[in-house]
């Protein structure tokens, strides 16, 4: 447990200057901007920039069709997506759904790998790992029900839905043009929600009792959220100093008083304390720890709150700009505060901790 | 650790059996056998190796039951001083010092602070002056812990008020047993005297205990601190300090459970648990070499967890928490939380945010240093000492 390499290897500085480079050339604000006013245009083309250069497939094994890289290297795409809030299904499908995926026999894993399908798994963006799987049911052969606020669906090719058979849980992938879509408005629109609707849809088993491989699934999600969250805080951190540089009250910098620089020589703390908290959660993913659940819960319950602390930081000492859309913190905001709800809000952690490190209530 | 290494902590092992050899000639021994500091020199306790290969050879010693060097009865000594010493001693100096230091038979403490320089540390005003071959000091230092117990202490005094006054500093070794060197206990907060205050009349310091040049005192203090910096927060396992303390208390003490209670410990578990991670993840920077800026905001942090967590352990102990084991004055030879009760961890953590650098000019320094914003208004700068306002 004290033994694992928190820092950054070599190899993966070089994926996160080759990921910063391609999303400072295709992710411009602007355009993740007019994702409020439905324009989506950017999604598909960043998504597959992404994909052709292997991303979609970082955590899957090159016997099976992917890059065989493990979640230390997804660990660092997914602070640089978070750093550019880029609006894509890496989280989703690429960890997520491909998880879950790696512990079946499905061909849909390469497709998936390889970027030529995008997947999404069936459940409530706001599920904890811990929480109650909320299932289709199954009549007949075919599935019907409705999730909730899924991200990650009116961007994926094929769903995975939980489904509750007379065995068990069992996970069954449906085709996207057979299920009925519904967005709803999100806080996030970086990142989308929708409910889908399973109408007697057809579907092939892909795992059958998967609830411990869903369990584990939601687990690596929170576990690299953190991440994704410590890419969200340090943006903030980074672009709040350089505009407290810049910017003059007074006659000075405002960034030259006091009570400013305290805020910020604290929130550097956090932030600092957040990025070993999600290398932690990441290593012992990584090498399969024991300690895995815990080192994802207390990642998620720490960083989901410095992630918003450093987004309403970033809001307040922008002051009247940071309110506009005519600078992007407002999207950083967004982010940060939906993620804290995502895969679990920090007090549903805490409560799923206790038991884990011997603190019951 | 390389195995030449290993197998020489084996056979010095083997040549000094530590249930049989005397403590104090098992660790002078120890010093001669360059297995003190085995990135120290040749002849000064060490191998000239990678410091990266301390921990391992510790461990073997711990393992095999080897005496220690009372580290918590001199952590000046060893953290501060020593560094010092090797950085701008002379040979004659590091060869006087440092084998009595590494194995305790000297303690040293820490002649810096005064009455009118705590945060402002250059501001000191104690006076060495020229008479022959010694120098005069006159003044008055306080905090010093341990001054008590110590054999020598690393001084900072003014040598000449004619300069700003980072610039007219000199850095001395003061012999606590020279005449004129006079030790008053500093009664706390807590009850107990660990610090004192240290009286100087007319002390006579001879000039080969000068570290460093004359008017160089700021740069070898700064070493001094850096020193210091770089050992805040030693290698822990998960639930060490603390936060270990107050979860005992909770699983073995079910009837103080409450779920408002609940929430809040879990939110200072994690605290404590990921600022252990911070620090192990500074530490692993440092081994490989990386700078690591990030000290003073891992202290800050650490001091904050436990200043609450201390305040946490009182309310949780409830009734018992409003009794205080013991108000006498003792003067202790180290900080002990673990030894006492929770009253006393609550007072004595007040100090966290205040000793080695307070908390607000340790946010100035990851502000400026680390975050490149603007440095406070200085209006003493660049003018003689003795012309600035005190």
């Amino acid at each position: 447990m004290s033994d694992l390499d928190l820092l950054y290897s070599d190899i993966e500085d070089d994926l996160r200057a080759s990921v910063r480079d391609l999303l400072a050339d295709r992710c411009d604000p602007d355009a993740i901007t007019r994702l409020y006013d439905g324009d989506r245009s950017v999604v598909d083309v960043l998504w597959k920039s992404l994909t052709e250069i292997g991303m979609a497939g970082l955590l899957v094994p090159e016997n099976r069709g992917g890059q065989g890289a493990s979640s230390r290297e997804v660990a660092v795409v997914l602070e640089e997506l978070g750093r550019a809030v880029a609006p894509v299904p890496f989280l989703t499908s690429a960890v997520i759904a491909t998880t879950l995926l790696l512990e079946s026999e499905s061909n849909l894993l390469a497709l998936v790998a390889s970027g030529d399908r995008t997947a999404a798994l069936l459940l409530p963006w706001s599920m904890s790992p811990d929480g109650e799987i909320p299932a289709f049911d199954l009549v007949g052969e075919s599935i019907h029900g409705t999730a909730t606020s899924v991200a990650g669906a009116i961007e994926a090719d094929v769903l995975l839905a939980p489904v509750r058979t007379a065995s068990g849980l069992a996970i069954y992938a449906v085709e996207a043009a057979g299920a009925s879509l519904d967005p709803v408005v999100s806080l996030d629109m970086t990142r989308e929600l929708a409910d889908v609707s399973l109408n007697h849809a057809r579907g092939e088993l892909v795992m059958a009792d998967a609830e411990s491989a869903v369990r584990r699934a939601l687990d690596a999600g929170a576990a690299l959220l953190a991440s994704e969250q410590l890419g969200v805080a340090r943006w903030c951190l980074e672009t709040t100093v350089a505009y407290v540089k810049e910017r003059k009250q007074f006659g000075r910098p405002v960034g030259g008083f006091q009570a400013l620089k305290h805020r910020l020589a604290d929130l550097y703390t956090r932030v600092e304390t957040a990025c070993a908290a999600a290398r932690h959660a990441t290593a012992a993913l990584s090498d399969h720890d024991p300690d895995t659940s815990a080192a994802a819960s207390i990642a998620q319950a720490f960083n989901a709150e410095v992630s918003v602390h450093a987004a309403e930081e970033a809001v307040q000492l922008h002051a009247g700009i940071g309110m506009t859309w005519e600078h992007p913190a407002h999207l950083y905001l967004k982010r940060a505060k939906a993620s804290q709800i995502a895969l679990g809000t920090p007090g549903r952690h805490r409560a799923r901790l206790a038991p884990l490190i011997g603190l019951p209530s | 650790m390389n195995d030449q290494l290993d197998q020489r902590v084996a056979r010095f092992l083997t040549d000094h059996d530590p249930r049989t050899t005397d403590p104090g000639e098992f660790l002078r021994a120890r010093y001669d056998a360059g297995l003190a500091w085995v990135h120290f020199p040749i002849g000064h306790g060490g191998l000239g190796l990678e410091q990266a290969h301390q921990a391992g050879v510790d461990r073997m010693f711990e393992r095999a039951g080897a005496p220690d060097n009372k580290p918590r009865v001199n952590p000046i000594g060893l953290g501060m001083a020593a560094p010092t010493i090797l950085a701008f001693g002379t040979e004659e100096q590091k060869d006087r010092f440092l084998r009595p230091l590494w194995t305790a038979e000297e303690v040293w403490c820490q002649l810096f602070s005064e009455p009118g320089a705590g945060s402002d540390l250059a501001n000191v005003a104690t006076r060495a002056v020229r008479d022959g071959t010694d120098w005069v000091v006159n003044g008055q230092k306080v905090w010093t812990s341990g001054a008590h117990n110590a054999r020598f202490g690393i001084l900072l005094a003014r040598t000449d008020s004619e300069l700003p006054k980072h610039r007219g500093l000199t850095y001395f070794v003061c012999d606590m047993t020279t005449p004129g060197v006079e030790v008053r206990p500093l009664r706390q907060i807590t009850g107990e005297a660990e610090f004192n205050e240290v009286f100087l009349t007319d002390v006579r310091i001879p000039d080969e205990h000068r570290l460093g040049g004359v008017g160089e005192g700021w740069k070898v203090a700064n070493a001094t601190l850096n020193s210091e910096r770089v050992s805040i927060g030693k290698s822990a396992d998960r639930e060490s300090g603390l936060v270990g303390v107050v979860a005992r208390t909770w699983r073995e003490r079910p009837d103080l459970r409450t779920p408002e209670l609940h929430d809040r410990l879990l939110r200072l578990w994690i605290d404590s648990e990921v600022t252990r991670l911070a620090g192990t993840r500074l530490r692993q920077k440092l081994a490989q070499g990386q700078p690591g800026p990030e000290g003073s905001a891992m202290k800050l942090g650490f001091a904050r967890i436990a200043q609450q967590l201390s305040g946490f352990e009182l309310e949780l102990l409830g009734e018992e928490g409003l009794r205080y084991s013991d108000w006498t004055m003792v003067r202790p030879g180290h900080v002990d939380f673990n030894g006492r009760d929770a009253g006393y961890r609550y007072l004595r953590a007040k100090g966290n945010s205040i000793e080695g650098g307070t908390s607000e000019i340790l946010r100035n320094i990851v502000a400026e240093r680390v975050l490149g914003l603007p440095a406070e208004h200085r209006t003493d700068k660049d003018i003689p000492w003795k012309e600035s306002a005190k």
